[in-house]
């Protein structure tokens, strides 16, 4: 009897993690659907970016007010993460307070976590208050799931340092008691500069008995929600705490002006070019000559393995959509609805092999048009501001390009105006209908 | 007829053995566009001036495919590269300036993988260039007491990172320089960019020109600074719209260096 609470949450701790771990799985699986892309050069420069970026943070303060609170969360999330290993300590070995041993250092450790725990509380409250009652086009924009998640990740935080903070309080009124189990031989264990003043005083007046059921309810409450916490990202745009790393490391380091060369195209055009070469030529025997099935991309299958990890990594922060010029001017452009749609659409494909035994059935339906339109494709500038403002290097430039890519390469649907555009530039090698041989004309103007 | 100015072409030169220190790039819209062609002209009077060894490749210049590329069309592109790689190769070419930051960006980014690998600058940056190396001096008080605010071209600026030559260059003047509130890394696009330069805009409650030129009208100046054709247009047209032409120039960094 004595060990079954160790062995209920042994079992609860392999459970969550487990279940966790299945999710990570899909996640890999649907994000190689994309095409193979190399991103395993210059790895010091994608080490030093990860580092600056996602783990320091650069980018976030480029709007202030926002990064800073940012940071603080961030800050409080991963310290109050190493008082986290305690519990699954004492959890699975029944003991209470196990580091407690390391003295002053351990007062100070729990000191600064109540503190952040606080910090954490008081930012977001203010996160609240700027997606719900201050009017931030940013996130009023946010409707429906993306909006309620928002705010389901906030209520979390909430819950997970009330939880803790009372958890100690309850925890610093047992030892003051000198409650068995919980009382120290060399004094209090821990320092609670918070909730010796936050909860503390609600709990004086409590029984021995009713504290130590407060002070379990709470500890439990607290790991449960942990690991619904965890198990909650996957369905979340709150990923980006875990896929911030990745995604930055493996962005695209060339100059942002740099649109890539599709090879395809390449071979096709030496070939053109090639007085030399047959054009009934029987294709070559290796299966490594065929060209792809389509030029650019229609669907999440046509995109590479990063644009799809942008997808899941976006936080649907709007910074974005706040700077992109067509969205400033009423545009239906909105480079964060296209990193929505993309994992959205990802999400369907990857549901669907799974209901299909590994196998995607086609289903009808396709990135461009059943969720992206032609009418956002073209309001695009290629201006790279979205990509500049993205904290974790995202770019939806390079999704609605491979998009355009197709509907002019496979479709021919350019809008009227740019297909004479590029009429005069396979004519007269100008957009406009003038003659090669007047290109010197202006000298004499 | 405005004042003479000295073209010299690069299949001339080849033929009398030289190798010009530098490509001009003009570009479509330097050749072709009434407004960008004063600019042309203005940066051709800037390297007259400074003795600058160079040539354009005239007739056998043709679009470096930019436009189709952004517009979706990579086969148009490439083609567009492959024609011009083999002219700037078989003249061994390997400094280009040009004045369009399109063409700039999609020559130096874009070109060296289909085989075209040259050293290649926007014309503010070899502007700054020769009046660091004390090739051009620019003197006078044109500009003394005006207010410049310049607009920086998303593909000079964002996507090339380079935000200080143009304005390097602009220090010379002894203008004002006042910085619009959206500027170098988030400066808001005059609307030209991927191809919308050829097209009408989507369905909005404002044309992108027109905020962007209420971004520059809201420094007070007395001249816009550009440095690419395109924006160049569109600002010009966003200030008719506010119908302050009379009192707003916008002028390429080439032409106010000219006229200094």
């Amino acid at each position: 009897m004595k060990y079954i609470p160790n062995i209920i949450f042994t079992l609860l701790l392999i459970g969550g993690v487990s279940f966790f771990a299945s999710n990570v799985k899909k996640l890999i699986r649907n994000i190689k659907l994309g095409i193979d892309v190399d991103r395993s050069d210059q790895k010091k420069l994608r080490l030093s970016n990860m580092i600056r970026i996602a783990l320091g943070q650069s980018k976030m303060v480029t709007r202030p007010i926002a990064g800073i609170l940012h940071i603080i969360v961030y800050v409080g999330f991963i310290l109050i993460n190493i008082e986290l290993l305690e519990i699954i300590v004492d959890g699975i070995l029944g003991t209470h307070r196990v580091f407690f041993p390391l003295g002053g250092l351990y007062n100070y450790l729990i000191g600064v976590f109540e503190t952040l725990a606080f910090l954490v509380l008081a930012t977001v409250i203010i996160f609240w208050i700027r997606r719900n009652a201050l009017n931030i086009k940013r996130f009023v924009t946010l409707q429906g799931w993306s909006k309620q998640d928002g705010n389901n990740i906030l209520y979390f935080e909430v819950v997970l340092m009330l939880l803790f903070l009372t958890m100690n309080a309850a925890d610093y009124q047992l030892q003051i008691l000198g409650a068995h189990h919980y009382a120290k031989p060399g004094g209090i264990a821990g320092a609670f500069p918070i909730s010796s003043w936050l909860i503390h005083p609600l709990l004086e007046g409590l029984s021995e008995g009713t504290l130590i059921i407060v002070e379990r309810t709470a500890w439990w409450l607290h790991i449960f929600g942990i690991l619904t916490f965890l198990n909650y990202l996957y369905f979340s745009k709150h990923l980006h705490i875990l896929l911030a790393f990745p995604n930055v490391y493996y962005a695209d380091l060339k100059p942002k002006g740099h649109l890539n060369n599709l090879e395809a195209v390449t071979k096709e055009v030496q070939l053109m070019m090639d007085p030399e070469a047959d054009p009934y030529a029987a294709p070559a025997e290796n299966a490594d000559d065929i060209s792809p099935a389509k030029f650019g991309a229609s669907d999440v299958q046509d995109l590479n393995w990063v644009q799809l990890m942008n997808a899941y990594s976006c936080t649907e922060c709007g910074r974005c959509t706040s700077s992109c010029p067509a969205n400033l001017t009423g545009k239906k452009l909105s480079p964060r609805k296209i990193m929505m749609d993309t994992r959205d659409r990802l999400e369907e494909v990857g549901k669907n092999i799974d209901a299909n035994k590994g196998e995607f059935k086609d289903d009808g339906k396709q990135l461009l048009g059943d969720y992206i339109s032609k009418e956002e494709l073209w309001a695009c500038t290629t201006c790279n501001a979205c990509v500049e403002e993205c904290p974790i290097s995202i770019s939806p430039l390079s999704i609605i390009m491979d998009m355009r890519r197709y509907l002019v390469m496979e479709e021919s649907a350019a809008p009227t105006e740019l297909n004479g555009m590029m009429s005069n530039i396979e004519n007269n090698g100008a957009p406009w209908p003038y003659n090669q041989m007047d290109r010197l004309n202006w000298v004499d103007e | 007829m405005s004042e003479q100015i000295k073209v010299p072409v690069m299949a001339d030169c080849f033929a009398q053995g030289k190798q010009p220190e530098i490509l001009f790039w003009v570009g479509s819209a330097g050749s072709f566009d009434d407004r960008a062609k004063k600019i042309s002209r203005a940066f051709v009077k800037i390297l007259n001036k400074a003795n600058v060894d160079f040539a354009v490749l005239g007739t056998e210049e043709s679009c470096t495919g930019d436009i189709a590329k952004r517009a979706g069309n990579e086969f148009l592109f490439q083609m567009q590269a492959v024609t011009n790689i083999e002219i700037l190769n078989a003249y061994e070419v390997k400094r280009i300036v040009t004045c369009d930051p399109h063409s700039f960006n999609c020559l130096k980014n874009e070109y060296p993988n289909l085989g075209g690998t040259y050293e290649v600058l926007h014309h503010t940056q070899f502007i700054d260039e020769l009046i660091k190396s004390g090739r051009l001096k620019v003197e006078g008080d044109t500009y003394k007491g005006k207010r410049i605010t310049f607009h920086d071209p998303c593909y000079l600026g964002r996507s090339n990172n380079e935000y200080n030559a143009p304005r390097n260059v602009l220090a010379n003047t002894n203008a004002d320089l006042v910085e619009m509130k959206r500027n170098k890394q988030t400066a808001l696009c005059c609307g030209a960019g991927g191809a919308q330069m050829f097209k009408e805009p989507e369905k909005g409650d404002k044309d992108i020109n027109i905020l962007r030129t209420e971004d520059a009208l809201a420094t007070k100046p007395n001249i816009i600074a550009t440095g690419c054709p395109y924006c160049n247009t569109m600002l010009t047209d966003g200030v008719k719209n506010k119908e302050k032409e009379a009192e707003i120039a916008v002028l390429d960094i080439a032409e106010l260096i000219a006229n200094s």
